[in-house]
């Protein structure tokens, strides 16, 4: 029975799913958005919170393009805090509290009201493929929709299962049905599953909580957004607490850590190192006396608060009883306790950078489902694979982002090029050109190119190039406005706690000088009056000049082998000159371009040198068979 | 790997023959070879008609002659690999080539991969396809025997040397970027000082390296020694004693603008230039008949003095003359005929002038002594202290050119931590000069960091 025909199905509305089929509908593909619960919309099962290091920078890349996760992340937010504000201008990244409930609430009405998007409450048993061709699902219901594009986004909800102390069933986060049958149809159709395990803490009554025993931590007085098109100027804030575990805490966990679901054979996955069960954390660093956890609200309107930091698939009683030993926590009632999750999830290696699988025409994945951790690396993902399904639609090129023009880029390239054996999670150490890739100038980077796919709206256009031409005519104010070596002028210098000038310099140069800032410099000089974001900018473009230019020319050297494409018919195996694993590495990857092989490990420079000759061997048989 | 930088090697073999070529390919070519070529006419080298040899000197940074050298300039497509092209011919024997390479480095170049020439050469057409496969074998066989060579230095001094430099940048690194990744989490922030100190170390380290380098490359065309003493003293027979079992004339330079001939020997094991044995096997008393200005002038230039002295005759003018010369330079004094015994008053003056292990009782006539005299040539080459040090350990000119750049990115990174720039900043010099450490070694930087990272600290939520 045919129930519907679209473009696009998207199966999970998670962080992903949602990206993924807004996307696709605001890029005029008629979409469907398959979610096995309506709701649990673009649900956080785990902290509340978006952003944070290498995170921000990702929600600014999505916002740029034309996503969505920004302005949500921003309308919803009870907290906003800027983090590694001394630490340089590149790795600034804001981190938001978000109120978990509206946020999924926010979310739904969004894709509700969306155009093109139909949003169903499905379970879905099938991918159907004919001749490595997506056509379509099927749900439970035995309803059939059919369609060009398929985007997995099913989070950790494959076969999931929950495992706490002796306690296991299978389910989806938080209690949510599981999808226990498409598994079996993804084995079916060759695509390759794994199995990876996250967690989440306890929630706990904040009234049960004595917070005079805790530190406080407020958000940052100054206001500030995800989005470049967000206009919030004033934010209600809450705050978080922050406490410590004890000897106690860990003598409790310590003797009763074969009863956790880590250690008593019931979780199968990989979990993944940055965000280890507290148990794991006791193991792995057996010196530490102390850990530290984060008190977060979930939201306005409810007594749930989130307790970061003490992840744990130990069983209840446990669970309550080690976190009564933490000061502040002595009285604690836990209203959910915290579990380990078990979920099926692709080889990444298995896709292509624009996200689609390699053999099977059509079929997209994204987030959980591509063994990412993270809202933002989902939403990401989704987004991407939203883009490139209807792109394929529309015949034209994959939009793929480079290592160098995004942290999207650099997340995808990471995944195809060298898989994953954990969860992976965005950090800024993962990209070498981090300089370049900052959250103030995403939309610089980006926004051109989400217009050019058609995401980027009118009123963010016009918003975004107003501020790009305020920023090109305040550096060109600054580049060629000399400041004399005048009596006057020194003194000005002087007064701003700088070295007095010898010979003239440009202002540009000046606000090099360590202390010195637009502002500062405004008052003394009269510089035209430009907005803070302006002023941020010229600051950064001045101050950073010689790290950029370094960075630039780095990324110039590598963009040589990154222009080299190589066909996707390339036949390593007849490459004899290839060392053994470069050449079985090759195969199951099929990089798109020498820079993506090199990047590959096991893949030697002179494996590249090997390829080099080969393309230009074959491109001279190509061009004398056309003769 | 690049196409468009510039890249520089000597493309005859190293010690053999009399000409020796450097060459550098790629759009810097002239730019680079302008800024050590002093033609003798005045012009400079882009002013000669393309592929037209022009006669002048190469001169260091200082403007000193390093060689008189022939120069030619090929035009991008007319040349070898079809970029631009400029060719140094010089006569100056294997260190005068290297400084002329290391030179090119300075300006801007840098040391070419195995193949590579040949591989630019493919790819920008000249050579045809009937060729391709073996221009693939060659880089393969090349780099086949410089990864046996790298895995050999795994387990090697070098390596280790390495690893302990780039240990001490990555704990650097990898704490910066635990901080930075994990801002909320309890990790003791980093102290300025804490990273200039980390920096500065591997600088001072790097620097000891490179300057072994240096004379870990001169070895490798021998320890340039000198033989002296008075006439008759029994110079040349000794010689021949040394020579008797492990004789191995390597090769012969006989240079256009020097009037010294060398000849390379190994002798116990050890390479050895020895200066001024023109003819040597045909007028077997030559270095006999040497005098004690000729001595000197020997001593001037060798890195390695052996003076001759007669075992149980007191010391003439000219011992003393000599052994006066000879003070201060490494220096070794053979009491020469000791089988006619040793005068032990003469043996405790010259322990007591040059120290008690640098004087040796031989004896050319019975080959008394000569098995002592190779261990103290191997212990002072090679001995924990050796005159050669580190440097011996880095192997070929990519290494030292990729030391080099290390160098220079640890050097901004030094500086940079004194100005005490924010961590984004700081990172990106040390990061880069751990690639280049990395690429001696064949160990990548970022997936180790983000390993170290989770190793070291507690994050997560």
């Amino acid at each position: 029975m045919i129930a519907g025909s679209y473009d696009v199905i998207v199966i999970g509305a998670g962080h992903a799913g949602m990206e993924a089929g807004l996307a696709a509908a605001r890029m005029g593909c008629k979409t469907l958005l398959a979610t096995l619960s309506l709701d649990n919309i673009a649900f956080m099962p785990c902290n509340p919170s978006v952003g944070g290091s290498a995170k921000g920078q990702l929600v600014g890349e999505i916002d740029a393009l034309g996503g969505q996760m920004g302005i949500s992340a921003d309308a919803t937010a009870i907290q906003m805090r800027m983090l590694n504000t001394g630490k340089g201008y590149a790795v600034h990244s804001l981190r938001a509290q978000s109120d978990k409930p509206y946020y999924h609430v926010y979310m739904k009405q969004v894709a509700e009201n969306q155009e093109n998007l139909d949003v169903k409450q499905l379970m879905i048993d099938k991918l159907l493929v004919e001749n490595d061709q997506v056509v379509g699902v099927e749900a439970e219901t035995g309803e059939l929709f059919e369609a060009k594009c398929v985007i997995l986004a099913t989070g950790t909800y494959l076969r999931g299962k929950i495992v706490f102390g002796s306690v296991n069933y299978a389910s989806g986060p938080n209690g949510m049905r599981s999808a226990e049958k498409l598994s079996s149809s993804l084995l079916e159709a060759g695509i390759e599953l794994r199995r990876f395990k996250t967690g989440t803490p306890a929630r706990v009554d904040r009234r049960s909580l004595d917070f005079s025993k805790m530190q406080i931590q407020y958000g940052d007085d100054v206001v500030r957004n995800f989005s470049y098109i967000s206009e919030i100027t004033h934010r209600d804030q809450v705050p978080c607490w922050l406490t410590y575990t004890n000897p106690t805490t860990h003598k409790i966990i310590l003797d009763n850590l074969a009863r956790s679901g880590m250690f008593n054979g019931l979780v199968e996955g990989v979990g993944p190192r940055y965000c280890p069960s507290i148990e794991s954390k006791l193991i792995r660093f057996k010196d530490k006396d102390r850990h530290q956890l984060f008190i977060e609200p979930e939201g306005l309107e409810t007594n749930e608060m989130y307790v970061q930091g003490m992840s744990s698939a130990l069983p209840a009683d446990v669970q309550l009883a080690f976190m009564q030993t933490i000061p502040g926590l002595e009285h604690v009632r836990m209203m959910r306790p915290g579990y380990a999750i078990d979920y099926d999830c692709l080889d990444p290696l298995q896709l292509k950078s624009s996200l689609e699988h390699k053999r099977i025409a059509g079929l997209f994945s994204a987030g959980q489902s591509n063994g990412t951790s993270g809202y933002e690396e989902a939403a990401a993902q989704g987004l991407m694979a939203g883009i490139n399904a209807v792109r394929k639609i529309q015949g034209r090129p994959p939009l793929v982002l480079g290592r160098n023009e995004a942290y999207i880029g650099v997340l995808i390239d990471d995944l195809v090029t060298k898989g994953t054996n954990e969860p992976y999670r965005m950090m800024t150490s993962r990209a070498e050109y981090r300089l370049l890739l900052r959250q103030d100038n995403a939309d610089l980077r980006l926004t051109q190119k989400g217009r050019d796919i058609g995401l980027v709206t009118d009123a963010r256009w016009d918003k975004f190039t107003e501020k790009r031409s305020a920023i090109e005519r305040t550096m060109h104010y600054l580049e060629t406005t000399f400041v004399n070596p005048t009596e006057e002028n020194n003194e000005k210098l002087r007064r701003l706690g700088t070295v007095p000038l010898k010979t003239g310099i440009t202002m540009a140069t000046l606000l090099k000088r360590s202390g010195l800032t637009y502002a500062k410099l405004k008052d003394c000089f009269d510089l035209p009056d430009v907005s803070p974001v302006v002023q941020e900018q010229a600051e950064i473009q001045c101050k950073y000049e010689g790290y950029i230019k370094k960075q630039q020319q780095a990324v110039e050297k590598a963009l040589h082998l990154e222009s080299k494409r190589i066909p996707a018919d390339m036949d390593y195996a007849s490459l004899k000159e290839l060392s053994g694993e470069a050449r079985e590495k090759l195969q199951k990857v099929r990089p798109d371009s020498l820079g993506q092989a090199s990047r590959i490990s096991g893949v030697s420079p002179a494996d590249v040198g090997v390829l080099m000759i080969a393309l230009e061997t074959r491109r001279r048989q190509e061009a004398e068979g056309k003769e | 790997m690049y196409q468009e930088d510039t890249i520089s090697a000597v493309t005859t073999p190293l010690g053999l023959g009399a000409v020796g070529i450097v060459r550098l390919s790629g759009p810097q070519s002239l730019a680079i070879a302008e800024k050590m070529f002093r033609s003798a006419s005045g012009k400079p080298l882009g002013a000669y008609p393309v592929r037209t040899m022009a006669y002048g000197t190469v001169r260091d940074e200082a403007d000193a002659v390093v060689d008189e050298v022939l120069c030619v300039y090929m035009k991008a497509p007319h040349s070898y690999t079809a970029e631009d092209v400029v060719e140094f011919q010089c006569h100056g024997g294997p260190q005068s080539l290297r400084r002329i390479l290391a030179l090119t480095w300075r300006y801007g170049a840098r040391a070419a991969e195995p193949g590579e020439y040949t591989r630019r050469a493919f790819l920008n057409g000249r050579i045809d396809l009937v060729q391709a496969e073996s221009v693939m074998d060659i880089i393969n066989s090349k780099s086949a025997a410089a990864l046996k060579s790298a895995v050999q230095q795994q387990e090697g001094v070098l390596s280790r040397k390495l690893k302990a430099i780039r240990k001490d940048l990555k704990d650097v690194i990898v704490h910066l970027e635990a901080v930075i990744d994990y801002p909320e989490e309890d990790i003791e922030d980093v102290t300025y000082p804490e990273v200039a100190g980390a920096i500065e170390r591997a600088l001072a380290e790097t620097d000891r390296l490179l300057q072994g380098a240096h004379t870990g490359l001169i070895l490798k065309e021998g320890l340039r020694t000198a033989i002296v003493g008075r006439p008759n003293v029994g110079k040349s027979s000794l010689l021949n004693t040394l020579l008797r079992e492990d004789r191995a004339l390597v090769s012969e330079y006989a240079g256009t603008t020097r009037d010294v001939i060398e000849e390379q020997l190994v002798i116990g094991g050890v390479p050895i230039l020895l200066a001024d044995t023109a003819g040597i096997r045909d007028t077997e008393d030559y270095v006999e008949k040497m005098g004690v200005e000729r001595s000197r002038a020997l001593l001037e230039k060798a890195e390695l003095v052996l003076v001759v002295v007669d075992a149980h005759t007191a010391l003439t003018a000219d011992d003393e003359a000599i052994l006066t010369a000879a003070e201060g330079k490494n220096c070794l004094v053979a009491l020469n005929k000791a089988d006619l015994g040793v005068d032990p008053a003469l043996r405790e003056s010259l322990e007591a002038r040059f120290g008690k292990d640098h004087v040796l009782a031989v004896s050319a006539k019975t080959g008394e002594g000569a098995e002592e005299l190779e261990k103290w040539l191997q212990e002072f080459v090679y001995g924990s202290e050796g005159y050669v040090g580190d440097g011996v350990y880095l192997q070929n000119e990519r290494q030292i050119d990729l030391l080099r750049r290390a160098r220079e990115n640890l050097a901004d990174a030094a500086a940079g931590a004194k100005e005490r720039l924010p961590y984004d900043c700081l990172t990106i010099d040390v990061d880069a000069a751990l690639s280049l450490m990395g690429e001696i070694t064949g160990e990548t930087v970022r997936d180790e960091i983000i390993n170290e990272i989770f190793a070291r600290f507690c994050v997560g939520k």
